[in-house]
């Protein structure tokens, strides 16, 4: 018969309206959350936060209440704010070298210290252009002491573009919250930067420099 | 179901005797002037204002039914959202073309806002309208809601931008096609209440006529729907051909007043329809009459919103199919129907009683679903065949070539 699309059509969006799951939008870089969302960030059970904090929960009735969302990113997520270590740098500039589009700027002066396969030089300067950056990670991969991590965040937008430059400084100030990207050592420990703490330079751990022989091995099985 | 026959008491007539009292002799005239202003304000203020609520509401609901959110962000659940929207159009520059027809292009919106408040000041909220009890309510509403076709031509022929032009002769030609089921629909309504009046035809729906004539709920609603041009009849100004239609050369806040009177039509049609249909004010338990009266008009509004998101728009002919071959010859049979069942039960002054509504719902019930069947299975007989699939020559290019479906096979040869 004529017309029985128009009652499909209806059914579709009645699903729609009726079905939370069907909702597609995700809400960043905040959200407004009603009193059982609130209860359900914070942790919290609904009568103790209501006991707690009454004037967030009427805030929630009401229709005002504002948390932070987050998307959620995989911990291999290439990210900015690079995560360096300075004590396990020794000033190779490797990085510098591997860097496909030259962005890496690296000025070191000597400092006497020696360490297990040569000298430990100062670095004067380290600055990352991320403005050009095109996050490839070869740098990452090209850091024979583990030094260089990627980062795991994505908020570090500027209103200039000399902004961009990330400096030796901002690098040691920086979250230490590496991605575990073309890290195993990182990813066995099932390690998320999004969720999980800081890590320090001497629990970051390294991986094994493969043998001769599994390096071959390897090869060959490829 | 007892009629609550109690006059609201905001009405033209109780206010004007009541400022009346304290003015001299020779003053009427301002006494008079005073009432029109009190009651023009609370009626503008009033349908303006649930204007802003209902977009808010149309735009929320609209967002779920098609998985998104809709506006949420400025004030509890964005109920601040018209506010934003009506400052942001207010701000805007208003422009008029150079080869416009200046005054006729300033002139229409007012005369498309005009006659939606015009009508919401006859319709009976509980007892009486603002206007006190008109007699001829049904004729009235019928008068001044076709004025917006005027407005809408005036609006596309002022502005002289040919899409705007095309916009207009849409409408007049969609517009005047179903006004004419609408007013058959609406003269089936004056034949089974036996009156014209407005608050006489709540008061004679014992039962609610949504029940004992549906074909003619179904056949007011669709032409009604196509008068304010919504969604499956929205080819007025329908984006992806015209721009936006009739209003398209019109800016700041022109254009706020007119987007106003098209989202304040929705309420008008569904007060009417409430009216009409769902037996207005009336209701059961202790809520009041105003109450229910609101309820029974988002209900609609809810459903007016569920089409608007639910279904495609129509194409020209396919509008003018439905009018002419679809709800005019339902309108007719309900006509016809309602009429000689109205003479055989003969109920003189004292109007149907509820046994014969029921009767007559039992035999209307089942004179629309046979009719709606006929009708649509008729029209269902002159849609345009699809052209059978003309087949490449390069369809079948691989047929012949060995292609390996499983690579199993492969490792078993080898």
């Amino acid at each position: 018969m004529y017309g029985l699309g128009l009652a499909k059509g209806l059914v579709v969006t009645a699903k729609n309206l009726l079905l939370p799951s069907r909702l597609m939008t995700i809400q960043y870089p905040d959200r407004k959350v009603g009193l059982l969302g609130l209860s359900e960030s914070t942790g919290m059970p609904v009568i103790s936060l209501i006991l707690k904090d009454p004037l967030s929960c009427v805030k929630a009735i009401l229709g005002l209440m504002v948390v932070k969302a987050s998307v959620p990113q995989h911990p291999s997520f290439r990210g900015e704010e690079f995560v360096w270590y300075e004590q396990r740098c020794t000033g190779c500039a490797s990085c510098a070298k591997y860097c496909p589009l030259g962005i890496i700027e690296i000025v070191t002066s000597e400092s006497g210290d020696q360490v297990q396969e040569g000298q430990k030089y100062n670095l004067d300067k380290f600055d990352i252009d991320i403005g050009r950056c095109m996050f490839c990670g070869l740098c990452v991969e090209a850091c024979p002491y583990d030094a260089l991590h990627m980062g795991s965040g994505f908020e570090e937008g500027q209103y200039s573009r000399k902004d961009l430059v990330i400096t030796k400084r901002q690098l040691l100030g920086a979250k230490k919250k590496p991605s575990t990207w073309f890290r195993p050592q990182l990813s066995s420990k099932n390690y998320d930067p999004h969720t999980d703490k800081n890590i320090k330079w001497d629990s970051a751990g390294r991986h094994e420099k493969p043998s001769l022989q599994e390096q071959q091995d390897n090869w060959v099985k490829r | 179901m007892e009629p609550n026959i109690m006059q609201s008491g905001f009405d033209f007539h109780t206010i004007y005797q009541f400022i009346n009292g304290f003015m001299p002799e020779n003053l009427d005239w301002l006494s008079f002037l005073i009432t029109s202003l009190i009651l023009g304000i609370v009626i503008i203020n009033a349908l303006v204002l649930s204007t802003a609520i209902y977009t808010w509401f149309e735009r929320r609901l609209l967002g779920r039914f098609q998985s998104r959110l809709g506006p949420n962000r400025w004030g509890p659940f964005g109920v601040l959202q018209p506010i934003a929207d009506l400052v942001k159009l207010l701000t805007k520059e208003d422009t008029v073309p150079d080869e416009a027809d200046k005054p006729i292009f300033t002139l229409a919106p007012v005369v498309f806002l005009v006659p939606a408040l015009i009508v919401f000041s006859v319709i009976p909220l509980h007892g009486g309208s603002f206007m006190g009890r008109l007699n001829i309510g049904l004729i009235f509403v019928i008068a001044i809601t076709s004025i917006n076709t005027l407005a809408v031509f005036m609006a596309g022929w002022s502005s002289v931008n040919k899409y705007a032009m095309f916009g207009a002769m849409r409408a007049v030609a969609m517009l005047v096609s179903y006004e004419i089921p609408m007013g058959i629909a609406v003269i089936t309504i004056a034949i089974a209440a036996q009156t014209l009046g407005l608050s006489n035809v709540v008061l004679a729906q014992d039962v609610p006529y949504l029940l004992v004539m549906p074909l003619g709920f179904l056949v007011f609603v669709t032409a009604a729907s196509a008068e304010m041009s919504r969604t499956p009849f929205d080819l007025i100004e329908s984006d992806s051909e015209l721009g936006a239609g009739y209003h398209t050369e019109y800016s700041g806040a022109k254009f706020a007043i007119l987007q106003l009177s098209e989202f304040m039509a929705p309420i008008i049609v569904a007060a009417l329809v409430t009216t009409f249909f769902l037996s207005g004010w009336r209701g059961y338990g202790p809520i009041p009459g105003p109450i229910w009266f609101v309820i029974k008009t988002f209900v609609v509004l809810f459903g007016f919103v569920w089409i608007r998101a639910s279904w495609p728009r129509l194409r020209v002919d396919q509008i003018m199919g439905l009018a002419w071959k679809g709800l005019l010859p339902l309108a007719i049979i309900n006509l016809f129907a309602v009429a000689i069942e109205v003479f055989i039960f003969n109920p003189g002054e004292a109007g149907l009683s509820t046994r014969d509504l029921w009767i007559m719902a039992a035999i209307n019930w089942a004179i629309t679903i046979i009719s709606i069947y006929v009708i649509f299975f008729v029209l269902g007989q002159n849609r345009l065949k699809r052209p059978e699939p003309v087949v490449s020559p390069l369809a079948n290019m691989y047929a012949n070539t060995n292609v390996v479906n499983n690579v199993s096979d492969v490792m078993e040869a080898d």
